[in-house]
């Protein structure tokens, strides 16, 4: 029995294409020791809105938790803004914005003390926050709220401030309209345009494919841990 | 932009703090819950106030010890409970910084639950405290020793199934020498045990600044998932 080589570097695709923002190749991404993604390919052009599609557990929230950094890909190569994820894992981080399933907010400190902080971990400023806040339409009287007693529409729009605020190149969005009312999912479509128009790359995992697609400029299916 | 790891222990500190000061966990529930132990303690002792007496620094520190049990659950409770974990990580917090602002906040923290409880020692076990210095020195390089050792279990649980009953279990056999060292310390400052008390204190400074170099050193692995 051969064991796969573990060296990322003599992949024959370990160099990344310059205009690629998410380049996944045959990756394998364990959770436990299950198999989230069996050999998942992915490409995704930088300033490109892509829908990742599938039905649950078919791996869509693990590609985009690989491509966050947050997931180590285990066998294949995969490269997410020219960062090689096999040798330097958390190097992307800081570029990559991820609103999940979970708000990622500290829920006992206020609204605009969870944003505040989230933009100074990343040496942002205050008022990089503030301007976020007001960007998602989070309402002034909501700002001394602490985040438990918030609706999930308006815990969403929160966490797209904390992540706004950090400016990132690549967004990862896991269902991302869930929990909006229709107004608000019309703000979050609008952002996402205006996102990609000044050059981020958007790569989202919905089952609201009516929404979701006609944002996206692509659709990718994902099933049992594979694209198709 | 990455922050310097003090300025990112800082942040992390301060928001650990403002938790608190919102949430009022540690006064509502941990200093309660301190305060019923020593007193079913009296109550367990009380008829042999000698013995009370000669037991008082270690029942103390068998308190702060539980408690300190419940500051390191919820201090990871809070970063797991709606994923602000994975925020962190994302952020431009180095993992040392994560790991130095949650020892920093919980040391804050346990010196004022434990400068309570201590209250609560004179008044029911009728304590004489004396010592000071050395009292001090006990106090806040245990209080180190704990917060450094339960941020590295604490992390390391806290995704796991079951973390609130797995904590203690790892985390209490590695607290043994700081309990040890911090009981004998105490009796020698308050006049309980003759001997070098300050050996005590230098042997829990090595502990301190043992746990505080292997988290540091081991929280980045700690903070990845595998």
């Amino acid at each position: 029995m051969t064991t796969p080589d573990p060296s990322p570097s003599e992949s024959p695709r370990s160099v990344p294409h310059a205009d690629l923002a998410v380049e996944l190749c045959s990756a394998v991404a364990l959770l436990g020791r299950f198999p989230a993604l069996a050999g998942c390919d992915l490409e995704v052009a930088s300033g490109e809105i892509v829908l990742l599609r599938g039905p649950n557990g078919a791996g869509k929230t693990t590609v985009l938790r690989v491509c966050a950094g947050l997931v180590p890909v285990v066998e294949g190569s995969a490269h997410v803004l020219g960062v090689d994820l096999r040798l330097d894992q958390s190097g992307v981080r800081q570029r990559v914005g991820l609103v999940g399933h979970s708000a990622g907010l500290y829920s006992d400190l206020t609204v605009v003390e969870n944003a505040v902080f989230f933009a100074q971990a990343s040496g942002l400023t205050r008022s990089d926050a503030m301007e976020a806040l007001d960007r998602m339409g989070v309402a002034t009287r909501l700002h001394s709220v602490a985040v438990h007693s918030l609706s999930a529409g308006q815990k969403k729009r929160v966490s797209f401030a904390a992540m706004l605020s950090r400016r990132p190149e690549l967004w990862l969005l896991d269902e991302p309209h869930s929990g909006l009312d229709e107004s608000a999912r019309d703000d979050l479509d609008a952002l996402l345009a205006a996102a990609a128009g000044a050059g981020a790359t958007v790569l989202m995992a919905s089952h609201e494919l009516d929404r979701a697609g006609d944002v996206a400029v692509r659709t990718v299916d994902v099933v049992g841990g594979v694209t198709t | 932009m990455s922050l310097s790891t003090v300025a990112g222990a800082r942040l992390v500190a301060r928001k650990d703090l403002r938790i608190e000061q919102h949430s009022r966990v540690a006064l509502a529930q941990m200093l309660p819950f301190g305060l019923l132990v020593l007193i079913l303690f009296a109550f367990a002792l009380d008829p042999s106030r000698d013995v009370l007496n000669r037991a008082t620094a270690g029942l103390f520190w068998m308190t702060v010890l539980f408690t300190s049990t419940l500051a390191v659950q919820r201090a990871f409770a809070i970063e797991v409970d709606d994923g602000a974990l994975d925020s962190i990580r994302l952020s431009g917090i180095s993992p040392a910084s994560v790991f130095l602002g949650k020892v920093s906040a919980l040391v804050i923290q346990l010196l004022m639950l434990e400068a309570v409880l201590a209250l609560g020692v004179a008044i029911l076990y009728n304590t004489d405290f004396g010592g000071w210095a050395m009292l001090f020195a006990v106090t806040l390089l245990s209080t180190i020793g704990m917060s450094a050792a339960g941020a590295t279990y604490g992390v390391l649980v806290s995704r796991l199934r079951h973390s609130s009953t797995l904590l203690p279990l790892l985390l209490l056999p590695l607290l043994a020498p700081v309990l040890i060292a911090a009981t004998k310390g105490s009796e020698v400052a308050l006049g309980q045990e003759a001997g070098q008390g300050w050996s005590w204190v230098a042997l829990l400074a090595v502990f301190a600044i043992s746990y505080l170099i292997l988290g540091v050193v081991l929280y980045r692995p700690l903070l990845e998932e595998t």
